[in-house]
């Protein structure tokens, strides 16, 4: 090892680096004391340990103790609840109460194998009269409420349509149908059925509902504004030249709906605001053309949206469409949602005529986890019970038949707070295969009844340690798996949020911040907040239920107290329940509140009314600012551009009121004129890059319908103008300038390429990387900070005006990113980058081509904030991603996309002892790019540990990871490179000695890592070879810097990829199990670790790293394989040149393009294929990735672990 | 008893401390309501910025006094908070105008407690030297 790529003087032994404890990565590095006295707490931690492992060998006690508690306060509420007059919501509640009861029958005799208990008995029959009662009281109130409208709207259709519907009632029927360009756009979704409906509910009781909206009108102006935008935000907008009305009051509240335009009222005056969406024109449908897995517009999730929408003002009902399983490329789904979309199963529910499914709420992981039990089912009147759990056996083949339906294994797991870590966690289309990895957790529990306890039993509950040193492989097959939240009541389970969108680094949240301290790791979560989603209930409802001090929105883990208030999860406060909450929209029944979509997801999409606008929805604006300097006109990117966007603009998500305007720049800044009266672009020269101004702001920014045909010209014709250019300025600062001052008065999306060092005019970069420095031992902190603040403030300025500036980087030599990212880090924008680019290189080409489809095609949030609310005890420390935080818990961000991921520290301020959960509520408010102010609302709920070896073993490494390299690269801005390294080998130092704490007998010899750690060592070695973070390699500072963004920015599930790329073996595709995703089967090759030593010369393997997927080829491959895969006779005729494999009529070569189809179409920018022969110099490449071999400048694997060891305490 | 020039400077620090005190409330103030949610970050930077240097001048202005009236007892009292006041300069964001606080990184919990704490330890001292300043005025003032 050269140099001291860790940092091992005695004074650092484990427990931390010199560092000052406030940059606090996890609880590790603060300080020598916590780690002192950890030994010290040893007692009452074994305590907690004792009684845990217990109660199934000594002593039932603890356990029946805790539950018949239990049972006296639930048959309390069962009677409260029949007293206070069949209350469905109290039922609801006694059903929860009821199935732990049940489940801790199961608890405690588990041996015996007693089904039932007389202690579950009278439990029951306590809920049980509830339940006889229940459809009375139902059909009570049924009849007092007056008839209502309702309306299945089609989520992705604009604003103006739906406000069509209320606003004009005498319009034609099928207008708004005719009207929603989704309908026309998409060939194949399956809303031909529900508008047709809609029209008739549209029409039912029009008049009826006109009253009740003044009612609810008065109700809504009562309710305080929401506190997103809070003062703070028209505070700000005020102070600058907005002339939007300042505060919501302004805004009438019955305008929105009665007056014919509502963007009318008190609109800027100075904003270039097209019609009204009442007359506004719909923009068609338009058709992509690029990648399979894209669909039209580039979005995903609104096709096949279960729609439930609520007609504004009324006690609504909500429909439900059916949600067609169209085939869907970017997440594997179990074939079978059964009840979701059968219609022969329609009738058993007695459906109502206008309620084509029933249940439609649950993302298909939850139905997943809902298999032993559905308490929402057995909640339900007796009529549903029967075909839900039928269905949902169908749907899960591979669950184990002869499980008696009993939910015995998830109270013991909450009751003793055992996580089971390695359990199958149902994933998609992997469960079936899983199946044969793992054991499930039915299997264990049934092999639990005849062990002997002690031995197998932390086996059993996957408490099980692995010997880092002595095990060589511990991947696990088929990939990694989030761990499982486990919740006390198994309702919850099923409604928590998805680990795709909200993953936190423990599952099981430490109930004191010294417990924090002494697990050494770090808390916090990873959000990925705007993900498309294939399915995602969206509900429009004039009263948005919120807490009313901390302003959450009512989620699944809410606590009804009765029918009438519910407890806020967060602050705890009671609140009142709006009438119109009472309304189940799926049974169209009164009285239960947790029927509603609301509290059956916990993703969940609001229509915003207008209280949540500062200002009318502003319409899609996007900018281009184009380099044309020498060096981007060598580069040539720009005829890939303007072909992509020629080929995309019917593609750009907006309305009729799109409008578009493009720039360039080289030392001067180039407008183009595209009003409507020219017959041709006019291209206006600046020279006076001093002092930007914007000539004729009317024709430069345009309005896309209007002038397409301008557009088109313009796109057509630049390419060709700026083929040769021969000045070498840049004057990036300038044009920014002026694209900031076209979009100021909207907002909006400015789109940069740029190629060269900015050196003209304010914000001007010098050179200053020093080549020689590239494989150093160390980074000059310096180099990887800013030199200047121009960008930042110019993104500061552009966040106060909602503009978000995205930066496509595509140079050949130093453009100082560090300087530059700041101007997409702080605005919300995103950062591409192209190193070395040339357009004679095919795969930059493609590239290019791929992320820009992506990125045009994209949905698109304008003027968002998002804001993240967590249980009072805990707070938001520090924040990562691309934003500006504008008050403790609120993000701007003036655009929002869905690749952005962000990251949250969490720190612990109170003790939780006496709460069971902590939840965390991710509210993200944006405008879509329809004009339609919405609202996103993630929830996830977390148990609580109490003890040490709880929380290891809850932890999640994989987000642990996430979270470490975010707050390595603050780090090493604030710091250093060398201490940002330290610390992670910290991190696994200290991660290993806590754990050894929870061991009694440790054996000397052997480095033991609980199972839900056990790739941390191996992740962080990854870290510290990524290109970030490595030293002694030569790195590019601007690679570095973006590889340093992309940690920030980057969804978890991508930032795990980039760092530890997928390696799999494919020359023998034909004998590995095959998954089902959608449709289709794939074939599911095991991962492999990346090691030469698992890379054999007569194979070929697949190693795809999220950005591109190689292909590498043995030398000695067999002729058979080279031709069925490469169609070329032998090893050396194989192309390397190759962009995508030969469609060849065997099985091998159409198991591999099924296999690479299947990698391109899961991630949203479809990475290109290389393949890499093992004679080619690009093999280097390749052998880089192999992170686990010995590099001149790094550890291998095995050495990191020695290392490691001498650390350990 | 007669106006020397150690009284001088020390009526000249009992002005200027007081001057300090406004500031430093001024700036616990402003941490305060960024905390809580009353002000934008961009907005209390702008406010706060233009004045962390002339509260520095300030200080180093009677420490200056201090220095040439031979008051060696109070410059050591200051010559710490002097050298804590240059460093944090020193290591400063990098900003185009005069000023300690970024807007970007300063919601950051770390930073906004340590500022807050600093606006607070430093009000505590202005406070105690303020009286000290007195006694010494006074103490200058009978001593001739």
């Amino acid at each position: 090892m050269n140099g001291q790529p860790y940092n091992y003087s005695g004074s650092n032994s484990g427990n931390g680096t010199p560092t000052p404890p406030s940059i606090s990565y996890p609880a590790s590095l603060s300080s020598q004391s916590s780690r002192d006295a950890s030994p010290a707490r040893l007692p009452p931690n074994m305590n907690h340990n004792t009684p845990e492992k217990s109660p199934l060998v000594s002593s039932n006690n603890p356990g029946l103790v805790y539950r018949n508690q239990e049972a006296v306060q639930s048959s309390m509420y069962g009677h409260g609840f029949n007293d206070g007059g069949g209350n469905p919501s109290r039922q609801l509640l006694g059903e929860y109460i009821s199935s732990p009861n049940n489940d801790n029958v199961m608890r405690v005799a588990p041996t015996t194998g007693l089904p039932t208990s007389p202690l579950a008995a009278p439990l029951n029959s306590h809920a049980l009269p509830a339940q006889a009662k229940s459809p009375n009281a139902y059909t009570d109130v049924r009849q007092q409420i007056p008839p209502r409208y309702e309306n299945i709207m089609n989520t992705a259709q604009p604003d103006s349509n739906y406000m069509q519907n209320v606003k004009a009632p005498e319009l034609p029927a099928g207008q708004p149908r005719l009207q929603d360009p989704y309908n026309q756009g998409y060939p194949n979704n399956s809303f031909g059925g529900p508008p047709v409906k809609m029209e008739q509910f549209v029409h039912t009781n029009m008049n009826n509902d006109w009253q009740m909206n003044q009612a609810h009108n008065a109700i809504k102006s009562a309710v305080p504004t929401e506190s997103l935008t809070s003062p703070v935000y028209a505070h700000q907008n005020a102070s600058k030249d907005f002339h939007h009305p300042q505060s919501p009051t302004s805004y009438p509240v019955n305008s929105y709906q009665a007056n014919s335009s509502p963007y009318n009222v008190a609109r800027p005056p100075n904003q270039i605001m097209p019609p009204a969406p009442a007359q506004a024109k719909t923009q068609e449908a338009p058709i992509s053309s690029g990648p399979p897995r894209t669909n039209v517009l580039g979005i995903i999730p609104y096709n096949t949206e279960p729609v439930t929408a609520m007609s504004q003002g009324s006690i609504g009902v909500v429909n439900q469409k059916p949600v067609t399983p169209t085939l869907n490329h970017s997440q594997p789904t179990v074939k079978s949602p059964v009840y979701n979309q059968s219609p022969s199963h329609a009738p058993l529910y007695n459906a109502p005529p206008v309620m084509p499914t029933p249940v439609t709420q649950q993302n298909p992981y939850q139905n997943q986890n809902r298999v032993g039990v559905p308490p929402l089912v057995t909640a339900q009147p007796p009529r549903a019970p029967v075909t839900n759990q039928m269905s949902m056996k169908a749907s899960y083949p591979n669950q184990p038949v002869s499980r008696p339906i009993e939910p015995y294994n998830q109270p013991q797991y909450q009751n003793y707070n055992y996580q089971q870590q390695n359990n199958v966690v149902n994933h998609g289309g992997y469960n079936q295969q899983q199946q044969s990895y793992y054991p499930g957790p039915d299997d264990l529990a049934n092999s639990m009844a005849g062990m002997s306890v002690s031995a197998g039993y932390n086996k059993l509950w996957g408490r099980e340690a692995v010997d880092l040193l002595k095990s060589r492989d511990i991947l696990p097959q088929p990939k990694v798996e989030p761990p499982k939240i486990r919740l006390s009541q198994e309702y919850f389970d099923a409604a928590n949020c998805s680990p795709e969108i909200f993953r936190c680094t423990l599952t099981k949240i430490p109930e004191t911040k010294s417990l924090l301290d002494k697990s050494r790791l770090p808390l916090g979560v990873l959000i990925h907040p705007f993900k498309d989603l294939n399915q995602l209930s969206v509900i429009q409802c004039s009263v948005i239920v919120r807490c009313r001090s901390c302003r959450t929105y009512i989620n699944p883990f809410v606590y009804f107290v009765d029918s009438k208030r519910w407890k806020c999860n967060l602050c705890f406060r009671v609140n009142d329940l709006p009438e119109e909450f009472q309304y189940d929209p799926l049974t169209k029944t009164y009285g239960d509140p947790s029927r509603r979509p609301e509290i059956k997801s916990a993703t969940i999409e609001f229509i915003a009314p207008s209280e949540y606008m500062v200002r009318p929805p502003q319409p899609a604006a996007y900018v281009f600012v184009i380099d044309v300097s020498r060096l981007g006109a060598e580069a040539g990117y720009l005829k890939s551009f303007c072909d992509c966007l020629l080929s995309q603009l019917e593609a750009l998500p907006g309305d009729s009121r799109t409008s578009v305007a493009f720039i360039t720049y080289d030392s001067n800044v180039h407008y183009y004129s595209l009003a409507e009266t020219h017959t041709q672009p006019h291209q206006m020269v600046i020279v006076d890059i001093d002092d930007m101004f914007v000539p004729c702001p009317d024709n430069l920014l345009v309005n896309l319908n209007e002038c397409l045909g301008l557009v088109r010209d313009l796109l057509r014709e630049l390419p060709e103008k700026y083929q040769e250019s021969f000045d070498t300025g840049s004057a990036l600062g300038p044009a920014l300038q002026a694209a900031y001052k076209l979009l100021a008065a909207t907002g909006g999306r400015i789109t940069v390429f740029q190629s060269c060092l900015a050196n003209c005019g304010p914000g001007k970069l010098t050179p200053r990387e020093d080549p020689s420095q590239r494989s150093g031992e160390n980074v000059n902190q310096a180099m990887l900070n800013p030199v200047t603040d121009f960008y930042k403030k110019l993104a500061l300025d552009c966040s106060g005006q909602q503009i978000a500036v995205d930066l496509f980087v595509l140079n050949s030599q130093f453009v100082d990113l560090a300087s530059l990212s700041g101007v997409a880090k702080f605005s919300g924008g995103c950062i591409h980058h192209f190193p070395l680019f040339s357009s004679k290189n095919p795969l930059h080409i493609e590239s290019l081509q791929r992320c820009l489809h992506r990125y045009l095609c994209r949905k698109i949030g304008f003027e968002s904030v998002m804001r993240l609310r967590c249980t009072r005890g805990l707070s938001i420390h520090t924040f990562h991603g691309n934003f500006f935080v504008r008050s403790t818990d609120l993000l701007s961000l003036p655009n929002v996309n869905p690749d952005a991921g962000f990251g949250m520290q969490v720190s612990i301020d109170e003790n939780l002892t006496d709460l069971q959960n902590v939840c965390f509520q991710a509210a993200l408010l944006y405008t879509s790019s329809k004009g339609e102010r919405r609202i996103r609302v993630h929830t996830l709920c977390l148990p609580i540990a109490s003890n040490l070896s709880d929380v290891l073993h809850s932890a999640d490494q994989q987000c642990i990871v996430g979270l470490l390299a975010k707050m390595a690269v603050d780090r090493c801005h604030q710091y250093s490179l060398g201490d940002a390294r330290e610390a992670f080998v910290n991190v696994v130092a200290d991660m290993l000695s806590s754990y050894k704490i929870t061991q009694s007998n440790y054996p000397s010899t052997s480095l033991l890592a609980p199972m839900s750690l056990s790739l941390l060592p191996l992740y962080i070695l990854a870290l510290l070879k990524y290109v970030a973070f490595r030293i002694g390699q030569s790195t590019r500072l601007d690679d570095r810097v973006f590889a340093m963004c992309q940690m920030k920015s980057l969804p978890l599930s991508q930032i795990i990829q980039t760092i530890y790329p997928d390696l799999y073996p494919i020359h023998n595709l034909t004998e590995c199990p095959q998954v089902s995703i959608g449709d289709d089967t794939v074939p599911a090759p095991p991962t492999l670790h990346l090691t030469a030593e698992k890379i054999d010369s007569n194979g070929i393997y697949l190693l795809d790293d999220g950005t591109t997927i190689m292909i590498y080829v043995g030398h000695n491959i067999s002729q058979r394989l080279a031709i069925s895969l490469f169609a070329a006779p032998s090893f050396s005729s194989i192309n390397p040149n190759m962009r995508e494999l030969p469609e060849l009529d065997n099985p091998e070569s159409k198991e591999l393009r099924n296999f690479v189809n299947f990698l391109q179409n899961e991630k949203p920018i479809a990475p290109p294929l290389q393949i890499i022969r093992d004679d080619d110099p690009q093999r280097t490449v390749f052998m880089e990735k192999l992170i686990e071999d010995k590099t001149e400048s790094g550890h291998s694997y095995y050495e990191f672990l020695q290392r490691v060891k001498l650390l350990v305490k | 008893m007669a106006f020397n020039f150690a009284a001088v400077s020390y009526i000249f620090a009992l002005i200027g401390d007081a001057v300090l005190i406004f500031f430093a409330i001024f700036h616990v103030i402003a941490f305060d309501e960024l905390k809580t949610d009353y002000k934008n970050p961009i907005d209390q930077c702008n406010s706060l910025n233009p004045l962390v240097l002339p509260e520095y001048l300030l200080h180093i202005a009677f420490n200056i006094l201090f220095l040439l009236s031979g008051q060696w007892l109070s410059l050591c009292l200051n010559v710490p908070l002097i050298a804590y006041h240059i460093n944090r300069y020193r290591k400063r964001p990098v900003m185009s105008g005069p000023g300690l606080y970024d807007p970007t990184n300063i919601m950051n919990t770390d930073v906004l407690t340590q500022c807050q704490r600093e606006g607070w330890v430093k009000l505590a001292f202005y406070l105690l030297s303020f009286f000290y300043y007195l006694y010494g005025m006074i103490h200058a003032l009978i001593s001739t």
